[in-house]
């Protein structure tokens, strides 16, 4: 292991934007792609994600001094699927019609790789507050994600942001960008916008390093 | 000898389990009740859906199961009983709309399911759970590839026969256990 383990700043930090789950690492794309059809739906599965990735992270970060290598994983997935149950039956309570919208997604939390990874990178080697600001921070990056790929998505499929009507009465809404095939053009698009303009960057923090 | 080793580094598995365990009893304790009265209330909902003609319905219990007296004026038009089985990814649970006696199929929601999705959550669109509508009671239905030929066939689910077979199947069995105890208590109906 090496010597020098980030603070909780860096990791907040890191995972909004430089090392963001979605963007930068390509983690948990199945529920990127499958629930940003519309804001609300987006914004249920950051919230759900953000909870269960905040108590797992905590959880493991306290714990940590007990885990064993070979037994490891599977405490972190015991760990997750707890909490991944928690919200799952909190939403049947007070958001029912949002439930059965999300329908398998929310159970299929606890395979989400975005989480186990950040039990595995951070929350096991480090201690609770690190862990509790390196949840937030990549719970936020994952809420950002969402949103900017289902903003996209319900404004020119829908019309609407939060099913309010944004666009004029005369756009016809394009309707493939709330099936499927929207979600991977959406997706594919922005993360080459965003892969563009970070080699932007460099380039010009690399020239401006040789002048 | 090597169990007791297993029991040793295995402990942390196996005392978080419990504290989960519990933790979600807990849970379950909070909210079953709240959970309850949302499917209860979207079961109510769709009374007027599955039983034409009628505009509410109250619960009743016949043979031990609560079903639903789908009635318009105070008259009985039809029963919606609430069924439910093993699907293919986790349970599925349905609303079976019937007729006064029984003898039809008056509609088919469903109210939870898991099923993967694309592919059995298919089962969930009007297209599909709709061909339930006006199929007689008086022959088992069958799940068939392809174009339904004779009347009690069902179209199935592409790449879903599972999911589509789990719900002709509990639709199959709750009108078997049903439909005579379902006649039974609309012919006692004082005012018919």
């Amino acid at each position: 292991m090496s010597a020098h383990q980030p603070t909780a700043a860096e990791r907040f930090l890191q995972g909004i934007i430089p090392e963001n789950p979605i963007y930068r690492q390509l983690l948990g794309l199945c529920p990127t792609l499958a629930v940003t059809n519309g804001m609300r739906a987006a914004m249920t599965m950051a919230g759900a994600g953000a909870f269960v990735l905040i108590c797992a992270s905590v959880l493991t970060s306290l714990i940590r001094g007990l885990l064993k290598p070979h037994l490891r994983i599977l405490v972190f997935t015991l760990t997750i699927a707890a909490f991944v149950t928690i919200a799952d039956r909190f939403l049947a309570a007070y958001m029912y019609a949002m439930s059965k919208q999300l329908g398998p997604y929310i159970p299929l939390i606890i395979v989400n790789c975005i989480i186990i990874s950040r039990c595995e990178v951070c929350s096991s080697k480090q201690g609770v507050f690190t862990a509790a600001a390196d949840a937030g921070g990549v719970s936020l990056g994952f809420a950002l994600a969402l949103a900017s790929i289902a903003t996209v998505r319900e404004i020119l499929g829908a019309g609407t942001w939060f099913g309010l009507r944004v666009m004029p009465a005369v756009w016809p809404d394009w309707v493939v960008m709330v099936l499927p095939p929207g979600a991977f053009l959406t997706l594919g698009l922005l993360l080459g916008g965003a892969n563009w303009i970070r080699a932007a960057r460099e380039k010009r923090r690399g020239a401006s390093r040789a002048a | 000898m090597s169990g007791w080793r297993d029991l040793r580094s295995g402990w942390l598995v196996l005392a978080l389990a419990l504290f989960f365990g519990a933790a979600l009893a807990g849970v379950h304790r909070l909210l079953a009740a709240r959970i309850a009265a949302n499917v209860l209330h979207e079961t109510l909902s769709q009374i007027p859906a599955l039983v034409p003609g009628a505009d509410g319905g109250a619960p009743v219990d016949i043979r031990g199961r609560t079903v639903y007296r789908a009635e318009a004026a105070g008259r009985t038009l039809g029963w919606v009983v609430p069924s439910g089985g093993q699907g293919f990814a986790d349970r599925i649970d349905l609303l079976i709309g019937l007729d006064a006696d029984g003898s039809t199929l008056t509609g088919l929601y469903i109210l939870g399911q898991k099923e993967t999705p694309g592919l059995g959550n298919k089962i969930i669109e009007e297209p599909w759970r709709g061909q339930f509508r006006g199929k007689s009671t008086g022959q088992p239905l069958v799940v068939k590839k392809g174009d339904p030929s004779s009347g009690n066939e069902i179209r199935s689910v592409t790449g879903a026969t599972i999911s589509a077979e789990s719900v002709c199947g509990i639709v199959n069995q709750t009108v078997a256990e049903m439909q005579a105890a379902l006649a039974q208590a609309t012919r006692e109906e004082p005012d018919r």
